[in-house]
């Protein structure tokens, strides 16, 4: 048994058996490739070797955008090539790159507010409306929405809405307005994250516990200790239950800070 | 692609089993975790105890040592470049501090470079952030919430991860600036999922004892990676980013000082020469050499160039015979071979099933006890469940979660795989994943110090390309933790060295020509192989044949 879907060999093994074909249009040119293959593997069955277009492989970098159309169709589809599995006669382009700009500014000095967005970003009023960025989102994201929440200032929301972009730049490259949403989506991502989000309180007293040099006789004890030992250490050690509640707390408290 | 009628037949029995194991889990009972000497005994089912899958280092400062036949080959290989035919006297950049890779490491090692007053280039082989951080989604470790955690926990967890064979001065590192380090990201607005008052949500992953993976939705790494990378890209003035310009090799002065690398740009094809006062290496893993055929869940430019390149500089390395599996990787469909299934389903309550649906594992051992469990069960016992094209998986069982925590549960928690199913028409709050064990993770990697100090003066190295911190095994979230915690030591330690210890000196590849004379003189057959490999080749072989000059020149001059 071998587990491995892209090694060479496993190539070979696929064009010895019968393999449904369909017939697919890269950048025009007709290739015949195996009906179970993505689109990114679909190029490369076709013998290209990517160097553009192609991070992850698994759907979260963004690096593999592309459109596609069927010959009887008005409408331009789209998809990221690794995720999308190839349909007879799809005419498939992969736009890896797509010119943005980006506002620069220090996260720190800013306002969590609609008018940080707008100055960072004054194109955003343009927007029509027209909904061509929701249609174009391979993640299935309500892009004109959170363009509208930033707008109207809750950043909170915009933030929310956005939070599965992964930055293709698909909507970008069909918005009629030429707004970089995603560029705008990780700006209100960053300044939710940084401004309305409360901090966390035991995060910043675990740093000063640290500093304080809270743990230190503890750790200098586990790395002196003999492996036999550290092992019957490691073995005793009492573990929090999965599904208990937040507050729960071990009979033994050393080396934790009980007040 | 949706489940074929024989899988559907075989969801049926799974379906059977279900209601008590989801009665167990109310319960609070788990399948019994394994001791430690039954844990020994399972690991014979680990790929790493194949003997044929693993040669000797037969040349440079490793040498007898045995680890995956895959890098050995890359190791038993010639340079790219020609060092007699290079000249490097005349440099395209020149720079204080030069980092090879873009992903969490490098990225945070270039705003901590910065903060220390460097100017810095950032070359990395795909686009910035095409990087395995980016995929990362179940979370990062980190002991805050010390009524009932602390780095004295972690410390112990991590070390019985690694089998104890961990570095205990790195592993302290780790811990303890493992706080500083979350704070650092949340303070550059890093959305980590949290309670309304502030306080984190965190979890279990395999191995812990405490409740301390964090995280952000179920794309933890991409959240990081994404802002580390926008922060990086508000400093453009400090931190200039070379895209599609992979290094291979490093570059040494006759002092015997790293002085910055060669870099190849994948487009125009020219070598460019970047000299560093110091250089970090932040190259992240191996995954895409496939050991052992297995599939993987790493990203494209996975391919082991950093540990390459300063092995040929003289480094050594370490804690390369482990490579970790992921035990949950997907197997079904096709499409999604190798892709990781996220150790949150199973904290979340999630049990494994063999083919009868019946529990085998208990579902938080350590990667490699999980990993070598499954293989086991499949390959021993006889009771994983067949996949078309011949292959075996066993079920992970997805819907028992909405019956424990609620109906919309998956939708809300796990919203990218939910979707990435749902385009295959496998509805995964209905129906269980099938899933094998998957590359995973370069537990081992280049020798450093816990100042990322290699032994080569003024080469630094952090994260996936490193070794020592997790010994023998890396627990979940460790990583995401060392790429952040390493990754900033590293950028603050290269910008000290560059500003008081730095040696000019010419250029050389000396260091190359020498490797070339030792692999010569050991007898060593490279069989026309260069390395680093760059990218793997996963073209059509029939195509590959006709493609004739690629025989002489390879797809990547
Ligand atoms: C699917 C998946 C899920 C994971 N989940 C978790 C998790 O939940 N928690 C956790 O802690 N860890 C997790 N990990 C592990 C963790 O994400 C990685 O170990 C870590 O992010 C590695 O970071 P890095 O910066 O060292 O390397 P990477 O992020 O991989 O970055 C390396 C960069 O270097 C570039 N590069 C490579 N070669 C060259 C070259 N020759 N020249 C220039 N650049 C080059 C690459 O293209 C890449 O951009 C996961 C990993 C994967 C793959
Ligand atoms: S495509 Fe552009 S103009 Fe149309 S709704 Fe989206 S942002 Fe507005
Ligand atoms: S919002 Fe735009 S950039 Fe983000 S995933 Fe959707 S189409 Fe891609
Ligand atoms: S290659 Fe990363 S999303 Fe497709």
């Amino acid at each position: 048994m071998s587990n491995n879907s892209d090694s060479k060999k496993k190539n070979k093994k696929q064009s010895e058996t019968t393999l449904e074909m369909v017939p697919v249009f890269i950048m025009g040119k007709k290739y015949d490739v195996p009906a179970t293959l993505t689109i990114q593997k679909a190029f490369e069955y076709a013998g290209y070797q990517l160097v553009r277009g192609c991070g992850c492989r698994g759907g979260i970098c963004g690096a593999c955008g592309t459109v596609y159309r069927f010959p009887d169709s008005y409408r331009i589809e789209v998809g990221l090539a690794c995720q999308t599995v190839v349909k007879p006669n799809m005419y498939i382009s992969q736009i890896p790159f797509f010119p943005a700009n980006k506002a620069v500014y220090d996260i720190e000095e800013l306002e969590p507010t609609g008018s940080t967005v707008t100055a960072l970003y004054p194109e955003i009023f343009k927007c029509v409306g027209c909904g061509t960025c929701t249609r174009s989102c391979p993640m299935d994201i309500d892009v004109m929405e959170y363009i509208s929440r930033a707008i109207r200032g809750d950043i909170a929301g915009a933030a929310e809405l956005s939070f599965d972009c992964v930055m293709c730049g698909l909507c970008t490259a069909r918005c009629p307005s030429e707004l970089v949403q995603y560029n705008i989506g990780i700006l209100t991502r960053r300044l939710y994250g940084r401004h309305i989000a409360k901090r966390a309180k035991h995060l910043e007293d675990a740093v000063e516990n640290v500093k304080q040099k809270k743990f230190d006789k503890g750790i200098k004890k586990l790395k002196k200790m003999d492996i036999d030992k550290l092992k019957a250490v490691y073995s005793a050690r009492e573990t929090e239950p999965q599904f208990g509640p937040e507050e729960w707390e071990p009979e033994n408290k050393d080396y934790l800070i009980t007040e | 692609m949706a489940y074929t009628p024989e899988l559907r037949k075989l969801i049926k029995r799974v379906e059977k089993t279900r209601p008590a194991r989801v009665e167990r889990k109310k319960r609070g009972e788990e399948f019994p975790a394994q001791s430690l000497k039954e844990r020994e005994d399972i690991l014979k089912y680990h790929p790493d105890f194949k003997d044929e899958g693993r040669s000797e280092i037969r040349v440079g400062p490793s040498k007898g040592y045995k680890i995956s036949n895959e890098i050995v080959e890359l190791l038993h290989a010639k340079s790219r470049v020609s060092p007699d035919l290079l000249d490097l006297s005349n440099p395209d950049y020149e720079i204080d501090i030069l980092i090879i890779g873009g992903g969490g490491a490098g990225t945070s090692a270039a705003l901590m470079a910065r903060e220390n007053g460097a100017k810095v280039i950032i070359a990395t082989k795909l686009r910035h952030g095409d990087a395995n951080t980016m995929m990362a989604e179940g979370g990062i470790q980190a002991a805050t919430k010390n009524r009932k955690d602390s780095p004295y926990y972690h410390y112990l967890d991590a070390m019985g991860g690694g089998h104890f064979t961990n570095v205990p001065e790195l592993v302290e590192t780790l811990v303890n600036d493992a706080p500083l380090a979350l704070k650092w990201l949340e303070s550059l607005g890093t959305m980590f999922s949290k309670f309304d008052d502030g306080r984190l949500k965190t979890m279990h992953g395999g191995g812990t004892s405490r409740r301390r993976m964090h995280y952000a939705g179920d794309i933890t790494g991409a959240e990081i990676m994404r802002t580390i990378r926008d922060e990086a890209r508000n400093h453009k003035d400090d931190i200039r980013v070379l895209e599609f310009s992979p290094a291979v090799e490093l570059i040494v002065n006759e002092k015997g000082h790293c002085a910055g690398a060669i870099l190849y740009n994948l487009e125009t094809e020219e070598y460019i020469i970047v000299k560093a006062k110091a250089t970090i290496i932040a190259t992240g893993g191996s995954g895409r050499l496939h050991m052992q055929n297995f599939m993987t869940t790493n990203h494209y430019g996975a391919t082991a160039d950093g540990l390459i390149m300063a092995y040929r500089a003289g480094v050594s390395l370490n804690f390369l015979h482990t490579v970790q599996y992921h035990p949950t990787g997907a197997v079904f469909p096709e499409q999604a071979e190798g892709l990781l299934i996220t150790e949150k389903f199973r904290g979340a309550g999630a049990n494994i099933v063999n083919i009868d649906g019946e529990q085998f594992v208990y579902e938080r051992e350590p990667r490699d006890v999980e990993a070598s469990t499954i293989i086991r069960e499949c390959k021993g016992v006889g009771k994983g469940v067949p996949i078309p094209a011949g292959k075996f998986g066993v079920w992970l069982d997805s819907p028992m979660i909405d019956i424990l925590k609620g109906k919309g549960t998956i939708r809300k928690e796990f919203p990218g795989k939910w979707i990435l199913f749902k385009r295959y028409d496998i509805d995964i709050t209905k129906d269980p994943m099938l899933i094998y064990p998957t590359l995973h993770y370069q537990n081992g990697g280049l020798e450093i110090n816990s100042k990322c100090e290699t032994s080569l003066p003024g080469l630094y190295a952090g994260g996936e390309v490193s070794g020592g911190i997790h010994g023998e095994n890396r627990l979940m979230g460790n990583s995401l933790l060392d790429v952040t915690v390493f990754g900033r030591i590293a950028g603050k330690a290269a910008a000290g060295y560059a500003k008081t210890k730095f040696r000019d000196g010419k250029l050389t590849l000396d260091h190359v020509t020498k490797y070339h004379k030792e692999l010569e003189k050991e007898g060593v057959d490279v069989g026309g192989r260069v390395s680093p490999m760059l990218l793997p080749d996963y073209s059509n072989p029939e195509v590959r044949e006709k493609q004739l000059t690629t025989k002489y020149l390879g797809t990547i001059r």
